[in-house]
């Protein structure tokens, strides 16, 4: 039973079906071999039935004997009977002793009598006569080389004198002296079978392996393609601006690179052999049939163009409920996820009642959106079933009608009844490779579309180069300007300059545009205007890894990937000695926590861990801390870890800091109270700026939030 | 998988039994359907025959056929009904259930895991019941039947149909035991691509400020290769599949006529006729006990995967629930008080208590507060008052009564529990911050209230349609902050006795979370408060603090006697405020 789908459908189908086929470009040979040999097999397998009944013609041949010698030697035998010559045979007779005289008297009298008769009763007289005597009178015949005996013949007449109907004939022919049988029997053509056979054996050996070869490459041909869609989406991520995961969600892009891929892959694999396969059964069988008898063509294609176009009727009549079971099962399957991701409040709140109803509800929908796309779609096989049994016996009997008025040969509606097959299957097939190759593109344009998204500026025209051991840490923001859209400015003309060894607090409330500094200032997001100066050098020079390479960020979100601590805390750093490792866990204070663990450095850190938020946090400062650059930047850096350990991080981290320039982004303002610089942003603006004395004194927006901490 | 059908209602199990009779019906018309096709056969073939002897033969098997169509169509009525009821009954008794569940059960099998067995694993289960019933049935039927009819027609035909049957099942099962465990592969490796893949995005602000986009592209690669192998090998080894079928189904057809040729050249003539209408109709009789044999194949490759999938659902529908809810209807004559003689907690599997020995008490009007580092125990203090989980020793009384005995949902109604985060629901605003039931009834009014108390009022008036404004799937069109204070709200709107809020402020910025915590205490002058929080700020003016270290309480009393006598508390302090500030 197939399941019910809803079909997606491509923007521009024959479009990007093209760029599908020009990005498989690299396989063309492999693809063009490989459905070569999907078609000839094809039609392999439409001369296989024309052998078959050839087959069978042959072996039928096999039961039919061949009356027409029995009749001749019928006659033969009855001329032989005709033609005694009585008085040589008489004499003949007369002299042999070995004949009692009985005998002789019996024949001297039946001879009397055979003048008066004629030939039918001459005969049964004669038959009458002792055997001796009669093998005497008559002789041998000859026919196509074989002797048949007088008693041969003698039985011969008897059994064709048994004869009584067409059932027994067959019988009593069995019994027929081995002469006489020996001609009448029915001939096969023995080597002309054998050479069906091995001709029919060779085809369908030829047909399966040309099958398997073409499977096997067309499998190499869809897996190294998605291999390559793969690695070209990964390797997209990198050039694509931060501000399109700004608005892109990870899930999306995570489903474009599992299952739209992966969707693209198999179809590829599956539809697209079997589309030339069935193209060609299709053309292949019309071809054949009209090629063997034009009528029973037309009758065979009418009948199953009538039940397809009900099936059509049924097909689109029930598109409506897929997408409504589509539609339902999202809905049901989205409130689950709410309810049991919600449990605890659902729960505290006594919504346990109400969700179930809802549930029930929704439930409900379910069942009947499914049960009704389920019955549709399964009654879809039956159908087909139907269509090709109504084929069979329309052929068969517009077949007959022909065959009795001479028209056409048995062998015809043979020939007929496996088109039809060949016909109605492909068909059906052809019409669901359709179906696929429309998820097919549906699929690949969202890739390719992720794929065309607009990369960064190209940089590889950038010359200039900062060399981070020799930069003293100076960076001027001059006029900087920065907006996603035209309207929504989110930086205005933020001008600063932060000198060497600095240590710079950015505060302000959440969607104040703390981040985006940061983001500006390792060239994430490219200014819109003004500049961003570093040592003398505008950023706008130098190429985006320079600038990276001179800052260390610890950021809010505990990034950690899935492998052991050493490799976490290395990252893509080379030779970094354990000491190091060690050294910087100790700084952060997590080594003990480290040794404690199984392997330690060792331990292979996964998304289900039981590490806290903290710990992990903590290890992304140990990672920034391996590394040395003239500028360090604290987003949030300290946000999980609670405000003891922020405490001795911070202790360990002014250490780090010692000549390094620094931006600090803080929630907790007591982080920040040592700044060198406070910039208070809002709404986008720096709307003040000093040191926290400074500030405090003139009472305004910091002042404000520093004392909201203490206020009852 | 057989442990489900005891959920099958007994309609079902009745249509289930006419399934069957019906699949029984079908199987008798489309077995009579090569009879009447040779009938057809014999009569084109014969000299003499009348025009009206095939058209009635031909009626005869279009009967067949339509018959068959009606009896399929039939089943599949059934069958698609009964497997969508079925799933629905599933799908109901595993949200049930689920609804039961505590946070231990919620924690034990992990929320996605709950989903993807609520969802998907239910859609295996009953896909391979809406298969099956047809198939199931119809395979063994089909081979039973087809193989009793050509049984005395040529015991050297049986064996070699029996031959070819044999092979067909070796190579199935061939290939499965070779697949079958490199699946498990497959999807570990499409699991681990997109692991890779998630951290590449998630992490893509720290890969491109250590220049580290390379490091990762090279782990991508490497899990790339790895996959596309492993899955080509598999597909390799399934394209062999099918060409061995077909080789197989037609050896069989040229085998029978070979067969047929020997033994009708050394055959009587009279036999003759006999052997060669015998051949035909092995033929295709052949055929039918090769495509039901493949037809079980088939239903084994799935059996598994919904095995495991019915496992699944199984052990969420025999979890044992922890929470068992008394009968205590809630009225009592304290109101929010609570109080905690002797706790002590610890995870049913675990060695190590998470908290230990903790009594305190609080009347109503007051506020208590809890701080502590991270993974002192503070939440799961909070979590024993409603009966997230339950006490390992000790008792937890609200207004006297032990929280055990009460029936849930009237302990419920004297709390206004605000998550550590904010959960949304699909709706709108007054959807959500009347979310649940309580005893009292809970009117607009109530809820404007609430949510100009949270300090929600600005955002939710500038919202299109105010508070009747849409909340989209899990809150994703209002900001994380908003999400909070709509949260607050919820529980304000109950007016409980007691409010419970699990670092609730955290997400606020310190102004808000002032004037919010001043409104608060205003509106709700009788409510008990019970606070967790990071900031000495939010808890300093609290009616008691107590002060948690790795599961113990090391600290009583208000802000003043805690910087005394308190030096974790004094350290805590002192890391966010200055001396003076204190």
């Amino acid at each position: 039973m197939p399941r019910p789908k809803s079909v997606e459908k491509s923007k521009d189908f024959f479009g990007t079906l093209k760029r599908l086929l020009k990005n498989l470009n690299s396989w063309k040979y492999l693809i063009i071999t490989s459905l070569i040999l999907a078609m000839i097999s094809a039609v392999l397998s439409l001369i296989a039935p024309n052998k078959l009944s050839d087959f069978a013609d042959e072996i039928s041949i096999g039961l039919v004997p061949r009356t027409e010698i029995l009749e001749t030697i019928g006659t033969e035998i009855s001329n032989n009977f005709k033609n005694i010559d009585f008085q040589v045979k008489l004499k003949e007779i007369m002299a042999d002793d070995s004949i009692s005289e009985e005998g002789k008297l019996t024949l001297i009298n039946t001879m009397k009598d055979m003048e008066t008769l004629d030939d039918t009763n001459k005969m049964i007289s004669i038959l009458k006569l002792p055997n001796s005597i009669l093998e005497k009178l008559l002789s041998n015949i000859q026919y196509e080389g074989t002797i048949i005996s007088v008693s041969d013949q003698l039985s011969t007449l008897n059994i064709l004198g048994n004869i009584e109907n067409r059932e027994n004939a067959l019988i009593q022919l069995d019994k027929l002296p081995k002469s006489v049988f020996e001609l009448v029997k029915p001939k096969m053509n023995t080597d002309k079978i054998k050479n069906i056979a091995i001709f029919m054996g060779i085809i369908y050996l030829v047909s399966s392996l040309f099958s398997y070869i073409q499977g096997l490459s067309m499998t190499i041909i869809s897996n190294k393609f998605a291999k390559k869609l793969r690695s070209s989406v990964s390797e997209k991520i990198n050039h694509l601006p931060l501000k399109y995961f700004d608005y892109h969600e990870t899930g999306d892009i995570l489903s474009r690179i599992t299952n739209d891929i992966d969707t693209v892959a198999q179809n590829l694999n599956n539809s697209l052999s079997s589309l030339v396969t069935n193209i060609t059964l299709f053309i292949g069988s019309i071809f054949m049939m009209f090629y063997t008898n034009w009528i029973m063509a037309i009758t065979a294609i009418l009948t199953s163009l009538i039940g397809f176009a009900f099936m059509g009727g049924i097909l689109k009549k029930s598109q409506k409920y897929f997408d409504e079971n589509q539609k339902s099962l999202g809905n049901l399957n989205g409130y689950i996820e709410e309810i049991y991701s919600g449990h605890s409040v659902v729960k505290a709140y006594n919504g346990v009642e109400d969700s179930i109803e809802r549930f029930e509800k929704l439930n409900k929908n379910l069942y009947e959106a499914k049960r009704k796309s389920i019955f549709l779609s399964g009654t879809m096989q039956p159908l087909m079933g139907f269509i090709g049994n109504l084929d069979y016996v329309a052929v068969c009997i517009v077949g007959a009608l022909l065959t009795m008025n001479g028209v056409i040969s048995f062998g015809v509606i043979v020939a007929f009844m496996i088109y039809v097959r060949l016909f109605n299957n492909p068909l059906s097939q052809i019409a669901q490779s359709m179906t696929i190759l429309q998820s097919t593109a549906a699929a690949s344009e969202r890739v390719f579309e992720f794929l065309d998204e607009e990369e960064m500026t190209d940089e590889s025209d950038l010359t200039d180069v900062l060399d981070k051991d020799k930069v003293k840490g100076n960076i001027e923001f001059s006029n900087v300007k920065f907006c996603y859209d035209k309207d929504k400015i989110i930086i205005n003309d933020f001008n600063v300059n932060v000198r060497s060894g600095q240590k710079i607090a950015i505060v302000g409330p959440t969607g104040a545009g703390k981040t985006t500094m940061v983001n500006l200032l390792m060239k994430f997001y490219e200014i819109n205007d003004g500049d961003i100066i570093i040592d003398g050098v505008s950023t706008k020079k130098l190429r985006r890894d320079n600038i990276h390479r001179l800052f260390i960020m610890v950021l809010q979100d505990t990034w950690l990937f899935e492998g052991t601590i050493r490799d976490n805390i290395k990252f893509n750093k080379e030779d970094v000695t354990d000491e190091e490792i060690w050294e910087s866990l100790k700084t952060v204070g997590v080594d003990h926590f480290v040794r404690t663990l199984p392997g330690g450095l060792d331990y292979v850190l996964t998304e289900s861990d039981s590490i806290s938020q903290g710990q992990k946090q903590l290890l992304t400062i140990a990672r920034g801390m391996i590394e040395d650059a003239p500028f360090l930047i604290l987003d949030e850096a300290t946000s999980n870890v609670d405000t003891r350990t922020e405490e001795l991080v911070q202790i360990a981290m002014d250490k780090l800091t010692k000549g390094h320039t620094s931006f600090i982004i803080a929630h907790r303002l007591s982080t920040i109270k040592n700044a060198d610089l406070i910039l208070v942003m809002d709404h986008g603006n720096i709307i003040e700026m000093g040191n926290h004395d400074d500030l405090m004194k003139k009472n305004g927006f910091y002042a404000d939030l520093y004392n909201s901490q203490f206020s009852k | 998988m057989i442990n489900l059908f005891k959920y099958l209602k007994k309609r079902e199990i009745i249509g289930i039994i006419f399934s069957i009779a019906l699949v029984v019906l079908q199987v008798w018309l489309e077995l009579s359907m090569p009879d009447y096709m040779s009938e057809i056969t014999r009569l084109v073939q014969t000299d003499g025959s009348l025009m009206s002897d095939i058209l009635i033969a031909g009626g005869k098997m279009c009967l067949c056929a339509f018959g068959s169509l009606i009896a399929s169509i039939v089943v599949c009525y059934l069958a698609s009904n009964i497997a969508s009821s079925f799933a629905t009954v599933i799908r109901s008794k595993i949200f049930d259930k689920i609804s039961k569940f505590s946070i231990a059960e919620m924690k034990k099998f992990s929320t996605s895991s709950l989903i993807t067995r609520t969802t998907n694993d239910v859609t295996q289960v009953d896909m391979v019941i809406g298969l099956g019933l047809q198939m199931l049935v119809k395979a063994p039927i089909m081979a039973v039947w087809a193989i009793l009819k050509i049984l005395d027609k040529g015991i050297e035909w049986s064996i070699l149909t029996g031959v070819c049957v044999v092979i067909l099942l070796l190579t199935v099962s061939i290939i499965l035991i070779i697949v079958l465990p490199r699946f498990e592969t497959v999807q570990k490796l499409i699991d681990r691509i997109n692991g890779v893949t998630r951290e590449n995005l998630t992490g893509i602000r720290v890969i491109r400020a250590f220049n580290a986009e390379k490091f990762q592209t090279d782990r991508f690669n490497s899990v790339n290769e790895e996959l596309t192998n492993q899955q080509m090998f598999n597909q390799k080894t399934f394209a062999t599949m099918m060409p061995v079928m077909n080789l197989v189904m037609h050896s069989l057809t040229l085998g029978i006529y070979i067969i047929g040729t020997i033994l009708i050249m050394n055959a009587g003539l009279a036999d003759r006729i006999t052997l060669f209408s015998n051949m035909i109709v092995f033929s295709s009789y052949g055929m039918q006990v090769i495509m039901s044999f493949l037809m079980l194949a088939m239903i084994f490759m799935m059996a598994p995967r919904a095995s495991i999938s019915a496992r699944r659902i199984n052990e969420v529908l025999n979890q044992d629930i922890s929470i068992v809810d008394g009968d205590f209807d809630g009225k009592t004559d304290k109101k929010g008080v609570v109080e905690f003689k002797n706790v002590s907690f610890k995870y049913p599997d675990a060695d190590e208590y998470l908290l230990k020995n903790i009594s305190f008490k609080a009347n109503q009007g007051e506020t208590v507060a809890f701080i502590g580092s991270t993974g002192s125990g503070k939440s799961t203090l909070i979590n024993l008052i409603p009966r997230f989980y339950d006490t390992t020793d000790g008792t937890v009384l609200v207004d006297g009564i032990d929280v055990k005995k009460y029936k849930q949902v009237a302990l419920n109604n004297k709390i206004g529990y605000v998550p550590q985060k904010a959960v949304m629901f699909t709706g709108s605003v007054i959807d959500n911050v009347a979310f649940g039931k309580t005893d009292k009834e809970i009117t607009e009014d109530n809820v404007k209230t609430a949510i100009k108390v949270a300090q929600a009022e600005n955002f939710v008036s500038e919202m299109e349609d105010g508070v009747n404004s849409h909340i989209a799937r899990g809150g994703t069109n209002i900001s994380g902050g908003q999400k909070q204070r709509l949260s607050i709200a919820r529980a304000i709107a109950r007016d409980p006795e007691i409010y419970i809020f699990d670092d609730t402020f955290s997400a606020l910025d310190y102004k808000t979370d002032s004037i919010l915590r001043s409104e608060l205490k205003k509106h709700t002058k009788n409510a008990t408060n019970i606070i967790v929080a990071q900031r000495i700020g939010t808890i300093m003016n609290a009616d008691k603090i107590i002060v948690l270290d790795k599961g113990e309480c090391v600290g009583m009393g208000t802000h003043q006697e805690l910087m005394k006598n308190c030096s974790l508390y004094k350290e805590i302090a002192l890391s966010q405020l200055s001396e003076e500030e204190l």
